[in-house]
């Protein structure tokens, strides 16, 4: 398990291969990558600034990930989060996760995103045209937590 | 005690961290939370909402009920927002 929290960008493909590497026996890999998007609540977003408690961030996303492994039958995992100033188009997030057939890969990616998104500490701020907001936690995020229960 | 703010929490504070002595009558989370809102204003408006103040004592999360100890460090931030 490779989990890693940085303010440098991160390059798929490289990070799909060295999960690959002598291994001809996986069936399947997913990939999920988060975005910056360029508008939020219909306002222009000029910025991201992303801030967290680097030793909880690392801890937490390294337990997300045990329970993905604990749940579904994955050969591989990376989890990748970044930090710092990142603009619209930017990458924020890389979940990577190996298996033998599709169904765990799928699964593990999408539960370690939704326990991400509510238990990892990173705390978004955008930079608009007109000031700045802090990016509010939506219930929406705390149900697809819980659908996992 | 150790004290550590992030984001809007700490904003609205001021400061990252701060060292607070250990008083009398602070047992628990709850107990910090109304101590530092008689701070000032800026804590005050840091903890109006109290339902949006997410606690972590030694990098574990924990409710407001936790006891505290004088050796914790103890962090407070809004709900999370990455992915």
């Amino acid at each position: 398990m490779r989990v890693s929290v940085q303010s440098d960008d991160f390059d798929i493909t490289n990070e799909i291969n060295n999960l690959r590497i002598n291994r001809t026996d996986l069936g399947a890999i997913a990939t999920f990558t988060g975005l910056v998007r360029d508008i939020h609540d219909n306002k222009n977003i000029k910025k991201m600034t992303l801030e967290h408690f680097p030793i909880m961030a690392l801890k937490e996303l390294n337990k997300i990930g045990v329970m993905a492994k604990d749940r579904w039958p994955i050969e591989e995992l990376t989890i990748i989060h970044r930090y710092g100033e990142l603009f619209p188009g930017d990458q924020i997030v890389l979940v990577i996760t190996t298996s033998l057939h599709r169904e765990a890969a799928f699964k593990a990616a999408e539960f370690i995103m939704d326990m991400l998104k509510t238990d990892a500490p990173f705390w978004k701020k955008e930079e608009l045209e007109d000031g700045s907001r802090w990016v509010m936690s939506n219930k929406d995020d705390n149900d697809k937590k819980d659908r996992w229960k | 005690m150790n004290i550590l703010y992030f984001a809007s929490i700490r904003e609205h504070i001021g400061v990252s961290s701060e060292t607070i002595p250990h008083q009398a009558g602070i047992d628990n989370v709850n107990e910090l939370l109304i101590y530092l809102s008689s701070k000032g204003n800026n804590y005050k408006i840091a903890f109006s909402q109290v339902d949006l103040v997410r606690v972590a004592i030694n990098n574990e999360y924990v409710g407001l009920e936790h006891k505290v100890y004088p050796t914790d460090e103890i962090a407070f931030f809004p709900p999370m927002t990455g992915g």
